[in-house]
């Protein structure tokens, strides 16, 4: 079946238009002023961020902004050295869970301006805004190590 | 409830690319090798309980819809079940929900994927609205909790090599196989790539093309089988969010309470005694110490000295993954059924070269998205 048909191509384009709700859209102009909020649930007194308007545990509405500072501790992550289609980012690079100081909830993000290898969990780091703000995550161009000593004992329970 | 077995069991051979066959083909094989092994045709069966991970796994939306031919499905009742990596697992259990209630007495469960069809890595690294393109697919998603793993347990850096060699050599006593690595060594995987440091090439699970079937029967319908049949002691099934704050990745409660279920309905008390063998989702090394100790058969940090002393292995006091496991072969739909499939062979004693002697009690596990699904069954020699 040397001459057999094997493939077509039907390329598949998808437009998005995603309306962002209450507690994400306040979240993401937080961002777009360089702020980040998190909401604090009433029961059991979480801080979650990013907010989703509910606590993820209590099921319960959560009203009450915190804003948070842009620092926190590596509470873990991986390097990337792996090339695939769709990536965004130079090889290798660094992705870590950050729980911001005062949150209970941890963010993904970039660790830059450190050599991967020094990267280490339990690092103190701090955002770096974008001088074009989104108002999204992207509002962040990364994190980067504050210089401060390592915070292990804050992330207990935090993975 | 009424009892259920699983009477029939067939898996085709999986591969990287089965060029050979099409999707249908492929469920098709499966489901043949099943109704071959219980001696049973079509026409005997009264519904089809399908399963397959994310769609973007091949590039086909909703495959199920054309499937039904190839299935023997015209006529006859036939849904699709969809809990991301534990999906071959939920699938099994929805269609012994079917029997246990009495409503079908012979269901027809398949579980697959075709994963030459498109790319794994590019479908699970998908742009998510408001955050910047961080995702890297699932290893990219597991390395960080892997990490974790290994900072808080304090295992030797070696756990993951051990249970990548023991898996491919496992995987050479079963010809269904995908890896088939006779030479590997512990030297081999130390020195393969690291991908998503801390986890290496030959620590993850490859990307296969498979399908596995199994039939499931009600107590007559296990009477009149031919061969021994594996009989449903427990079957249960947990979810939590994707995030929520003190979130235990490495350890999730979810997988902790779908295990106590388990446990409950099969009247373990102990299952590090009390089960014979377990195949356990392990799609990159590190996860089989992890989820002996979230599965109970461990205290917390302490389940890599079950992999380190050998309790593990094909020859231990409780092998896992005889089969050769996820590491071995990844079709991501059919992975949790082979799981729950290998389990039943196992106490049917029809495993082939990869049979633990005297097994009489085993356990299929999975799990599934950013470890969100857990879908688990003990099955035994005997009914509870």
């Amino acid at each position: 079946m040397s001459d057999a048909v094997k493939l077509f191509k039907a390329p598949i384009r998808l437009e998005y238009t995603i309306p962002a709700g209450r507690a994400t859209s306040r979240f993401c102009r937080g961002l777009a002023s360089g702020r980040l909020y998190g909401q604090r649930c009433p029961e059991c007194k979480k801080v979650n961020v990013p907010p989703r308007g509910a606590c993820p545990t209590c099921g319960v509405p959560t009203e009450e902004e915190v804003l948070l500072p842009d620092s926190g501790t590596i509470t873990t992550f991986c390097i990337i050295n792996i090339a695939f289609a769709a990536q965004a980012l130079e090889l290798p690079y660094a992705c870590a869970s950050i729980l911001l100081d005062g949150a209970d909830s941890t963010l993904f993000h970039l660790i830059q301006e450190v050599p991967v290898a020094e990267i280490r969990m339990g690092m103190r780091v701090r955002a770096v805004w974008a001088e074009n703000k989104l108002a999204s995550l992207e509002a962040i161009r990364h994190f980067k190590p504050t210089g401060e000593p390592d915070a292990l004992a804050s992330i207990e329970g935090h993975f | 409830m009424n009892r259920c077995a699983v009477i029939g069991i067939g898996q085709t051979k999986h591969a990287q690319k089965r060029a050979d066959v099409s999707i249908a083909g492929l469920v098709r094989e499966a489901a043949l090798a099943a109704l071959a092994d219980a001696e049973l045709t079509f026409s005997d069966i009264d519904a089809v309980v399908i399963g397959k991970a994310p769609d973007t796994f091949e590039g086909v939306m909703m495959p199920e819809l054309y499937l039904a031919t190839a299935l023997g499905a015209v006529g006859k009742p036939m849904m699709r079940v969809h809990t991301a990596g534990s999906v071959g697992g939920s699938t099994a259990l929805v269609a012994a929900h079917l029997v246990q209630a009495g409503v079908h007495q012979r269901v027809l469960t398949v579980a697959f994927e075709k994963q030459s069809e498109s790319e794994a890595m590019w479908a699970l690294s998908p742009k998510f609205p408001f955050q910047p393109p961080l995702l890297a697919g699932a290893g990219g998603y597991f390395a960080p909790i892997i990490r974790a793993y290994m900072m808080r347990s304090d295992a030797p850096s070696d756990v993951g090599l051990q249970v990548a060699v023991k898996d491919r050599l496992s995987a050479l006593k079963n010809p269904y196989a995908h890896l088939q690595m006779s030479d590997i060594t512990l030297e081999m995987v130390r020195n393969s790539p690291m991908l998503w440091d801390p986890i290496r090439y030959l620590e993850t699970c490859p990307s296969s093309d498979g399908a596995c079937a199994m039939i499931l029967g009600d107590d007559q319908a296990a009477k009149r089988a031919l061969r021994p049949p594996a009989w449903i002691r427990g079957g249960a099934m947990r979810s939590e969010p994707t995030m929520f704050s003190g979130r235990n990745l490495v350890d999730p409660q979810a997988g902790r309470d779908c295990a106590a279920d388990l446990y409950r309905q099969a009247g373990i008390t102990n299952p590090r005694r009390e089960i014979d063998v377990a195949e356990i989702y392990v799609p990159f090394s590190w996860f089989e110490p992890m989820w002996l100790e979230n599965l109970g058969f461990a205290e917390r940090n302490q389940g890599w000295r079950l992999t380190m002393d050998g309790t593990t292995a094909l020859n231990g006091d409780l092998p896992i993954n005889p089969s050769g496991g996820v590491m071995a072969t990844n079709p991501i739909g059919a992975s949790g059924m082979l799981r729950f499939a290998e389990a039943a062979l196992q106490v049917r004693g029809l495993a082939g070269d990869h049979q633990i002697d005297g097994a009489r009690i085993a356990m299929g596990h999975a799990f599934g998205g950013g470890s969100q699904f857990f879908a688990m069954w003990i099955v035994g020699s005997e009914p509870n």
